[in-house]
């Protein structure tokens, strides 16, 4: 049976290809900022490019706050993507302090622009980065968006912000960009967010938004 | 340690993938399309596509073409030719462009470079440079070559940067089409003035200018396209290579491909 996933529509970002990865993997896909639209959906994705601040905007002029909280008590799997995953977090200090959805405890800081012999690296992070696991206790990948994905595969990162979880056990994934840890996947029970666009890295990219899809995740 | 990434650049006029030299006297290639399936399924990092003609027209006329790529292509997709407004890059975004390179209208109207990267992030914003070499240093030029601007390269590529550009493609046209290498001293100023990835351009045709390229000027990126679309190498060879001269790039296996049935 076709499982249906709504994207949250909220006026951020290219969804084409989220949505045309999606469909790849058998789901049957809304676009929509409907709550009722989205509390129906077996799962959810929120996905997301550009500032914190205009996506917390987005999420708040169109009343998606309380829907979005609801669908994650539900226990069915959401997941989001890039600047999606950062607005699970209580806050970000993009472009000043700002304050978040709180879903996953912990906040969103600026990748540090020097390397650690003080000189200074490329930002934003953008390119092809491998994940490995965190080495917290909540790593399994098993019977998780990243089950059957092979240590140090590379999906496709393109941030300037970081997301550092208040609780390790909620990262399953890290990548490393000049030493500094990236977190890449997070997971707290039905809750994931990737750090990275798996609609843009490739076939591994399309594995774990099958398993997205059609595992019997949370 | 950060990958380089190898893209593959699709110079587009109408419906056909073309090559030329020095970014002119165009051969007509075929479909873009099959290129972009071919190359994603090799494994290229990214694809990059400038409509050649969006000058003659006025604006960029691939949304089609990029409507159709995303269809079956999961990786990021840079479109550049004719990209004069925040409206424009709203259009190939909505299309399936991750990424927009401007260059004309980013010489004429600076500020451009600054709504594009407030509207749509800095990530999206792709400053691109036609550089030709002069006496002392390169200047900028427009129009696939044909139109001087006066500005200075390095200097306009610092520019670029603080306005908001995300990285630079830096094409040489002196070198574009010829396979006798990238411009290394090019690749290399610019590389070392700015702080934002340097995508190098123009010149490849032997394995060992991409290793010249990465080591002596500092790339973050190589553009293909003659190498690439005329097959003188795979992009496993390529790969392979890079791996056994050091040079970090992305993993690649095809053992891990999802079905694309559907």
């Amino acid at each position: 049976m076709d499982r249906s996933v709504t994207i949250i529509d909220y006026g951020i970002g290219n969804i084409s290809s989220v949505r045309r990865a999606l469909e790849l993997c058998g789901a049957t896909i809304k676009l929509s900022s409907d709550p009722k639209v989205i509390m129906d959906s077996d799962s959810v994705v929120l996905p997301g490019v550009g500032a914190f601040a205009d996506g917390m905007e987005g999420l708040t002029s169109r009343d998606l706050i309380v829907p979005i909280k609801e669908f994650v008590k539900s226990g069915r799997p959401f997941l989001g993507i890039c600047l999606g995953m950062q607005l699970l977090m209580d806050s970000s200090e993009e472009f000043g302090e700002h304050e978040g959805l709180g879903i996953i405890s912990g906040k969103v800081s600026a990748i540090p622009n020097l390397d650690q012999n003080e000189n200074k690296i490329r930002i934003p992070h953008i390119g092809w980065s491998e994940l490995t696991t965190s080495g917290s206790d909540g790593d399994t990948w098993d019977n998780s968006v990243l089950e059957g994905i092979p240590q140090r595969s590379s999906v496709y990162f393109v941030h300037s912000y970081r997301v550092q979880p208040a609780n390790r056990n909620t990262v399953l994934a890290i990548t490393s960009y000049y030493n500094h840890e990236i977190t890449g996947v997070i997971r707290s029970g039905n809750i994931y967010g990737c750090q990275f666009h798996p609609e843009k890295s490739g076939h591994v990219g399309l594995k774990i938004m099958n398993n997205f899809v059609n595992h019997n995740l949370g | 340690m950060r990958k380089v990434r190898l893209t593959a650049r699709l110079d587009i006029k109408g419906p056909n993938l073309i090559k030329g030299i020095h970014l002119e006297g165009l051969r007509v290639l075929g479909d873009p399309q099959k290129f972009a399936e071919k190359y994603y399924n090799e494994g290229i990092d990214e694809l990059i596509y400038m409509d050649s003609v969006a000058s003659l027209y006025g604006r960029n006329n691939l949304l089609d073409i990029v409507a159709r790529t995303i269809d079956k292509v999961f990786i990021p997709l840079t479109v550049g030719g004719g990209v004069r407004s925040v409206d424009d890059v709203n259009k190939l975004l909505r299309a399936g462009a991750d990424k927009v390179a401007v260059n004309t209208a980013a010489t004429k109207r600076p500020e451009l470079i600054s709504e594009i990267s407030r509207k749509f992030g800095s990530q999206c914003m792709v400053l691109s440079i036609e550089a030709k070499r002069k006496a002392d240093g390169w200047e900028c030029y427009t129009d696939n070559g044909r139109e001087t601007t006066g500005l200075d390269v390095v200097q306009w590529a610092i520019q670029g940067e603080r306005l908001g550009a995300g990285e630079i493609l830096l094409t040489s046209v002196d070198q574009e089409g010829t396979k006798k290498g990238f411009d290394l001293e090019l690749v290399e100023r610019v590389s070392s003035a700015v702080n934002i990835p340097v995508i190098a351009s123009g010149g490849m045709g032997t394995l060992e200018h991409l290793s010249d390229v990465i080591r002596k000027s500092g790339a973050d990126a190589v553009a293909m396209a003659d190498v690439l679309h005329y097959n003188r190498f795979s992009l496993n060879e390529i790969r392979e290579y890079a791996i056994n001269n050091n040079i970090n790039v992305r993993s690649f296996n095809e053992d891990g491909s999802l079905s694309h049935d559907n």
